[in-house]
C-alpha cells in the first residue's frame, strides 16, 4: 500500500434541499486496493459515488487526488483525472456490438475513419488480459447475458486506462457463477494497480474481495474496517447502527475510550 | 434479460482459482468458419436467430420482378427500368435522410414540406429573381438544413417531442410554401437549368454504364483485399474465398442498376440515379465508419448510455435533423424536375408517406438503432416497382395506394416478427 493515497475524501458535505446526504465524510482509496463501501439504503453511498465521479460537485470539504487538492465538477473532470464509474445500470448500447461498446466516445480513428480493425484488436487484447470470456466480440451486446454484460461494462471503464474504478453493486443481479466471475475481475482490478471502491449489500462478496470496508450510515462516516480481522457481525452492526444504543453510548461515557469504529 | 435461448452450460468450473491464465475461449463461442462454409453455417444461423437483414425486400424484389414480367413483357425493359430509377431517385435520397432519424428511434414528418419548401426556394430565387442555378440550388439545399436544424433545436433543446415538431413544421413550411409560391401557383422549370438536368440528364454513352459498375466493384475489392491484409496481423483473418464470393455478389446487384443503358430505346445511365447512388455511398459511410455514424446508432441504442460516454446527445440529435432536412430539400429539387417544376402541392399527399414507407420496407427499424442506409434504396425501388408495373398494366392509383399499403405492412410485420424471433434467440 503506498503512502499517499490516488484518491482522498476529507470532510465532504452534500446537501439536496433539506436533505444533508454526507456529512464530513472520509474516505482515502489507494493504489492496488479494495475498498468495500457498504451501507444500508440511503446512507449515501450512491450520492459518495457520484461526488467522486463529477455528477454532484460537493458542497464542503475536500477531494484529494495523488496528495493535491482537485475539485470534480462535471463527470469529465473526474474521467481526466483517471476515476471511471461502472454505474448499476451499466449504460451499455444493446444495439451495438461488444467493440463499439467498449470504445463508445474514445473511438480509434486513423484519418478520422473508424479503425474497426484496431479497435478490435484491443478489445481482444483488454478482454484477455482480464480473462474475460464472450461468445464473440462483434455480437450486440443485446445478446450477452447479465454477467457478460457487467464485465464488458467493467471492461469499458479500464479502456481509458484508469487509476480508481468505481464499481456500483456490480454483483446485485447476478447468478452465482456470474457473481464469481465478476469478483474474479475486481480481483485482477486490484493485481493490475487499480484502486477499485465496490458498493455492494452483499457481505459474502465484500468479505471475498475487500481490503477495507467503509461504512456509511445516514450520510455519516461509521468506522473503515480491516476485512482480514472483522467479522461479519461487526460490519452488520455498524450498518444497522446496532453499536449505536443506549448501551453503548453508556458505555462510552463510563469508560472514556468509545468503542465506535471511527469519529 | 435476453439470455433466454442460452443453455445453462458451466463454462468454467476454475472461479477459485483467478490466477491461473484461462485461455479467453467460451464453448459458446460463435465465430465464422473460414471459406465459403463458413458463410453457409453463419446464415442458417441468422435465419434461425431472426436476423434476417435485406432477405425479405431481395425476395421480395424477386416476386414483383417475375410476377410484372409474366403480366407484361416490358416491364424489365430498359426504358422501365430507367423509369423506376428516376423516380426511385428524388424520394429515395428523402428517405436517406429518414432512416438517420429513424436510427435515432425518431420520426420526421416535415420531409414532404421542407421538399416543397426547398422546390419553392429554387423556384422563386432562379426563376422570378433570376439568381444564378446552382446558387439557387445551393440556397434551397441550406434551407432545408435549416429547417432541419430548427426541428433538432426544439426537439434536442427544449424536449419537444419530434413528432409534434415536425407535425407543426409540416404545417408551418407548406404553409410558407404556399405563400412563397405566390399567386402563380407553379413555377415551371426553365429550359436547361440545373434542376432540369437532375432528372432529364442521361448518360447514353455505353461506358459510363459499364464504366460506373466497374469502378464501384473494383473500389469495393480494394477495400476488403486492404481489410484482409490489415488482418492478417491480428488473429483476424478474412479467407480470400470470403473477398472473392463478396465481391462476386456485388455486380449481381449493380447489374439491376446499371442496366437500363443495354437496350435499345432507352435514353442511358440516368443522372438522378447517380447522384442517388453517391448519396448513398456517402451517407452509408458516414453511417458506418465515422465517429458521427457510431454516435447516431449508440443514441438511438441508448440515449442515456452515450450521454454517459461522453457523447453530445443534443448535437447529435440536431446534426441528424439538420441531415434529413437537407437530403429532402435536395429530393425536393429532383421531384420538382420530374413534375416540371415547382407548385404550391408539391412534396404534398402521399410523398412523406412514401418516403417514411421505403425506409422501414428497406428494413430499418422503426424503434431506433438498427437499419441500414441502403434500406432506402430497397425501399424505394420495391414501391417504385410497384407503381411502375401497375402502371404497365394500367392499373388505377387507388389500387396502387392500397397495394403500397399492404406491402407496408407486410414489412412492417416481417420487421415485428423477426424482432421476436431475435429477442427469443437472444439477439435483439
Amino acid at each position: 500500500m503506498s503512502a499517499t493515497p490516488v484518491l482522498a475524501l476529507r470532510g465532504v458535505s452534500k446537501r439536496f434541499g433539506a436533505v444533508q446526504a454526507l456529512t464530513d465524510v472520509d474516505l482515502e482509496i489507494h493504489t492496488g486496493e479494495v475498498v468495500a463501501l457498504v451501507g444500508d439504503n440511503g446512507a449515501g453511498k450512491s450520492t459518495l459515488v457520484k461526488t467522486i465521479s463529477g455528477v454532484h460537485p460537493i458542497d464542503d470539504g475536500t477531494i484529494e487526488w495523488e496528495g493535491r487538492p482537485v475539485r470534480i465538477g462535471r463527470p469529465h473532470d473526474a474521467q481526466n483525472l483517471g476515476v471511471a464509474t461502472v454505474y448499476q445500470d451499466l449504460a451499455l448500447c444493446d444495439n451495438l456490438d461488444v467493440v463499439a461498446n467498449l470504445f463508445l466516445g474514445s473511438e480509434l480513428k486513423s484519418a478520422s475513419v473508424l479503425d474497426e480493425i484496431k479497435m478490435e484488436k484491443r478489445a481482444r487484447e483488454l478482454l484477455d488480459t482480464l480473462s474475460i470470456r464472450i461468445p464473440s466480440v462483434r455480437i450486440p451486446v443485446a445478446a450477452l447475458s447479465g454477467g457478460q454484460r457487467q464485465v464488458v461494462a467493467i471492461a469499458r471503464a479500464l479502456v481509458g486506462d484508469p487509476k480508481v474504478v468505481i464499481l456500483d453493486e456490480p454483483t446485485a443481479a447476478l447468478g452465482v457463477e456470474q457473481t464469481a466471475q465478476v469478483l474474479d475481475l475486481v480481483e485482477r482490478l486490484r493485481e493490475r494497480g487499480h484502486g477499485v471502491i465496490l458498493i455492494s449489500h452483499n457481505m459474502a462478496d465484500v468479505k471475498a474481495v475487500a481490503d477495507r470496508v467503509a461504512v456509511l450510515r445516514l450520510g455519516r462516516n461509521n468506522g473503515t474496517f480491516s476485512v482480514a480481522d472483522t467479522t461479519n457481525e461487526e460490519i452488520i452492526a455498524a450498518i444497522t447502527g446496532a453499536t449505536d444504543n443506549a448501551v453503548t453510548r453508556r458505555k462510552a461515557r463510563t469508560a472514556t475510550a468509545p468503542k465506535e469504529g471511527a469519529k | 434479460m435476453s439470455d433466454l435461448a442460452k443453455t445453462p452450460t458451466s463454462t468454467d468450473s476454475d472461479t477459485p482459482a483467478p490466477a491461473a491464465p484461462v485461455p479467453a475461449v467460451d464453448p459458446r463461442l460463435l465465430v465464422r468458419e473460414e471459406g465459403l462454409a463458413g458463410y453457409w453455417t453463419e446464415f442458417k444461423r441468422k435465419m434461425r436467430g431472426g436476423e434476417l437483414g435485406s432477405l425479405p425486400v431481395v425476395i421480395g424484389l424477386i416476386v414483383i420482378a417475375v410476377v410484372f414480367q409474366l403480366k407484361n413483357d416490358h416491364f424489365l425493359d430498359a426504358s422501365s427500368l430507367a423509369n423506376i430509377a428516376v423516380f426511385t431517385s428524388g424520394l429515395g435520397i428523402m428517405a436517406v435522410g429518414i432512416v438517420f432519424v429513424l436510427l435515432l428511434g425518431e420520426i420526421d414528418l416535415s420531409v414532404g414540406s421542407v421538399a416543397g419548401m426547398g422546390a419553392a426556394v429554387w423556384a422563386v430565387l432562379s426563376v422570378t429573381h433570376g439568381l444564378n442555378d446552382w446558387l439557387a440550388v445551393v440556397l434551397a439545399v441550406l434551407t432545408g438544413l435549416v429547417i432541419g436544424a430548427v426541428h433538432g433545436a426544439f426537439f434536442a433543446k427544449i424536449g419537444v417531442p419530434a413528432f409534434v415538431v415536425t407535425l407543426a413544421g409540416f404545417l408551418g413550411w407548406s404553409g410558407l410554401q404556399i405563400w412563397l409560391m405566390g399567386g402563380e401557383g407553379s413555377i415551371n422549370t426553365p429550359e436547361g437549368s440545373v434542376v432540369e438536368d437532375l432528372t432529364g440528364h442521361f448518360f447514353a454513352d455505353k461506358a459510363a454504364a459499364y464504366g460506373l459498375a466497374a469502378v464501384a466493384i473494383l473500389a469495393y475489392a480494394a477495400s476488403l483485399l486492404l481489410d484482409s491484409k490489415r488482418r492478417k496481423a491480428p488473429r483476424c483473418p478474412r479467407a480470400v474465398s470470403a473477398i472473392v464470393l463478396r465481391t462476386a455478389v456485388v455486380p449481381s446487384r449493380g447489374r439491376r442498376r446499371v442496366r437500363p443503358e443495354r437496350a435499345r430505346g432507352a435514353r442511358g445511365l440516368p443522372l438522378a440515379l447517380v447522384l442517388f447512388l453517391a448519396v448513398l455511398v456517402i451517407a452509408d459511410f458516414v453511417a458506418r465508419r465515422t465517429t458521427f455514424g457510431r454516435q447516431v446508432f449508440a443514441v438511438g441504442g441508448n440515449a442515456e448510455a452515450a450521454r454517459r460516454a461522453g457523447i453530445n446527445v443534443d448535437r447529435v440529435r440536431i446534426t441528424v435533423f439538420a441531415i434529413s432536412g437537407m437530403l429532402a430539400a435536395f429530393g425536393g429539387l429532383f421531384i420538382a424536375s420530374l413534375s416540371g417544376g415547382a407548385t404550391k402541392s408539391l412534396g404534398g399527399g402521399n410523398t412523406l408517406m412514401m418516403v417514411i414507407a421505403a425506409a422501414v420496407i428497406g428494413g430499418t427499424s422503426l424503434f431506433g438503432g438498427r437499419g441500414k442506409v441502403w434500406s432506402a434504396l430497397l425501399g424505394m425501388l420495391v414501391i417504385q416497382s410497384i407503381q411502375q408495373g401497375l402502371n404497365l398494366l394500367g392499373m388505377a392509383s387507388e389500387i396502387q395506394y392500397m397495394i403500397t399499403g399492404a406491402v407496408l405492412l407486410a414489412a412492417v410485420v416481417i420487421d415485428s416478427v423477426s424482432r421476436r424471433t431475435q429477442k427469443s434467440a437472444g439477439r435483439a
